[in-house]
């Protein structure tokens, strides 16, 4: 068949309008970020004289774009494992021919049906821990009446930082060695990021139990069979036989909800704010903050990118693996 | 015999301790829908720190009818319009992207072309991105449309930023359809879009219904849009709204209670009524349709 047939033609002129869209506000936008970034546009009017990598160096001076970067690693760590976690246990209790399966499945997942904000408002007023005057509200009360007062804290306003302390004995040695850096409050665990992995996980867990499960649906059940007959435990046949197969589905997983991590906004947002000495303050925040209320377009441009840069660092690889894959079969 | 009795009993135990789990579990689940109700029924004089896990006093609406029409007295905004504002978006919004959605999956499934493979990955791109990294551009070209600031802006960026996400749905959705069924009608000498028409169409409902409830959960659901393109409480989405509202002093906890349970409740029918489909949206997400 020699050039365009008429269908070939009618084709591409179907898809055109969306890869044009996709062409101009992902990839065109994207590249025009980028280069505002390299730029000095730090006001309401555009300036764009280039200045280099100026605005990443900067970045990496301000407090509070430092203690976003260790917000932000303390969320991905915490809600991956919780997430992961979680998720698979439930999807391995209700593959035990439970009663009610489907209830307690829809019960799970429901979470993944409403908006972040939702989630937000309804859990900073389950996790506002109350003042001096008020005395205990939320689940800080709940723990009091039942008598586990001792597990009352402040939530999402406590500030304290856990890191390594200067003076401390690795500390001093750290510092003569030079590595100094590595006891400084930006290497450390936000206590109030926390209760933000809390909701997140409320919300998201369904979503890695909904993975599991279907990959548990995936695993031909002579395998469990064969295992049985060889004398395996049940628990001996999730460990050995089951886990094995569910890898890759722990991999999408960790990319997904590593990626989400990385673009956590809403839930901030509408549950703590940038919260005390920006204890639960993100990237994606800031960008915002920075840009469209300080109107230091620059900069949220250079916080865009790192955001971008990271999240296409997951996500360049997994799509190339698995449209290829897919192209094989 | 006594093993086997044994075994028995620790099987009966095992299974009383995954019942256990899994009833914790859905306490948790259910604990903030739990205090969504009790507080949103409340009404004003019971709304106090101290007493926020004890049941309300008997029905109060209050609590939803300041939520609903506001209190301009108080400076306090109702969200009706907000949640009509939604409506019309979301709707508008989920039409558009799944017909495009349709069209593009219905080309890179059973119209192949040279480099639609590499094509296809670089669109799928595009529901990954942080949207902070297209946020400042999308608002000056917004301007300078003329569409910034209107609900039809807002409609244009979610159908603009959907194209991946639908495009793979109906695109996985088409890929299963036997290519035999085209190949026929191409035979009796039907063209592209006769056989979209009387080929695909009538087997995608399935298609459209998993893609139309993601669309409208996240296009209502949506957050960061919604603030970046609309500044007058007029137009704004609900979400925004909502946290608007949240975000006030002046508005009491039965009220923020009262608004986050009708933000949430239309995708929550949606979830009830159709959940089946809104898990395949889920999971096509992570690509694995």
């Amino acid at each position: 068949m020699r050039g365009l047939t008429q269908d070939r033609v009618v084709s591409l002129l179907l898809i055109a309008p969306s890869v044009i869209a996709v062409a101009v506000f992902v990839y065109g936008f994207i590249a025009f970020t980028a280069f505002s970034s390299l730029t000095r546009w730090d006001s309401l009017t555009p300036d764009f004289t280039l200045v280099g990598l100026r605005n990443y160096q900067k970045l990496f001076t301000i407090d509070r774009f430092l203690s976003d970067l260790r917000n932000t690693v303390t969320f991905t760590l915490l809600f991956l494992v919780a997430c992961i976690g979680v998720g698979l246990l439930l999807a391995i209790l209700l593959d035990q021919r439970i009663k009610a399966e489907g209830l307690f499945r829809s019960i799970f997942l429901f979470p993944m049906a409403i908006s972040f904000i939702v989630t937000g408002v309804v859990w900073r007023w389950l996790l506002n821990p109350g003042t001096l005057q008020t005395g205990s509200s939320g689940v800080n009360l709940l723990f009091e009446k039942v008598g586990l007062g001792f597990l009352r804290w402040g939530w999402f306003t406590d500030p304290t930082v856990w890191h390594m302390r200067p003076e401390s004995g690795l500390g001093m040695f750290l510092g003569q060695i030079g590595l100094g850096g590595l006891t400084s409050s930006y290497v450390g665990l936000s206590l109030a990021v926390v209760s933000v992995v809390l909701a997140a996980t409320w919300q998201m867990s369904g979503y890695t139990m909904a993975l599991y499960l279907a990959g548990l649906l995936g695993i031909p059940e002579e395998l469990r069979e064969a295992a049985r007959v060889d004398g395996a435990t049940e628990f001996q046949m999730y460990f050995h036989v089951i886990l094995p197969l569910l890898r890759p589905i722990t991999l999408s997983a960790i990319i997904v909800l590593a990626h989400i991590s990385l673009k956590i906004f809403d839930l901030v947002v509408s549950m703590t704010g940038p919260g005390p000495a920006f204890a639960t303050d993100v990237p994606a925040f800031f960008m915002w903050d920075t840009t469209f209320r300080g109107n230091n377009f620059s900069q949220g441009a250079a916080i865009a990118t790192i955001l971008l840069v990271g999240v296409a660092t997951l996500i360049v690889p997994y799509l190339v693996h698995t449209t290829r894959a897919e192209a094989s079969e | 015999m006594n093993s086997r009795a044994g075994e028995g009993a620790s099987v009966r135990w095992n299974r009383l301790g995954i019942y256990t789990i899994l009833v914790l579990a859905a306490a948790f689940y259910l604990l903030p829908v739990y205090i969504l109700f009790i507080t949103g029924m409340k009404s004003f004089q019971e709304v106090s720190l101290a007493r926020m896990w004890e049941w309300p006093s008997g029905l109060h609406f209050d609590g939803y009818l300041k939520a609903w029409f506001g209190k301009p007295s108080e400076g306090v905004r109702g969200l009706s319009e907000n949640f009509l504002n939604s409506v019309y978006l979301a709707i508008a919004a989920t039409v558009l992207s799944s017909v495009l959605g349709s069209l593009n999956g219905y080309v890179l499934a059973k119209w192949r072309f040279k480099g639609s493979n590499v094509l296809f990955p670089l669109m799928l791109f595009g529901m990954f991105i942080p949207y902070q990294s297209i946020l400042i551009p999308l608002v000056k070209v917004l301007q300078t449309l003329h569409l910034y600031g209107s609900i039809p802006g807002l409609i244009f960026v979610h159908v603009v930023y959907g194209i991946p996400i639908t495009t793979l749905i109906f695109r996985n959705y088409y890929a299963a359809i036997p290519s035999e069924l085209v190949e026929a009608a191409k035979i009796d000498g039907a063209g592209i879009l006769n056989i979209y028409r009387w080929v695909m169409c009538p087997l995608s409902l399935p298609g459209f219904v998993v893609v139309a409830i993601w669309q409208f959960t996240s296009v209502w659901n949506d957050f960061l849009f919604g603030v970046i393109v609309t500044s007058r409480p007029a137009v704004q989405p609900i979400t925004v709204a909502l946290n608007n509202m949240a975000g006030s002093y002046i508005v009491e906890w039965n009220v923020q209670m009262a608004g986050a349970l009708l933000a949430a409740l239309p995708t929550l029918l949606v979830y009830i009524f159709l959940g089946r489909y809104f898990i395949r949206g889920l999971l096509a997400g992570s690509l694995k349709g």
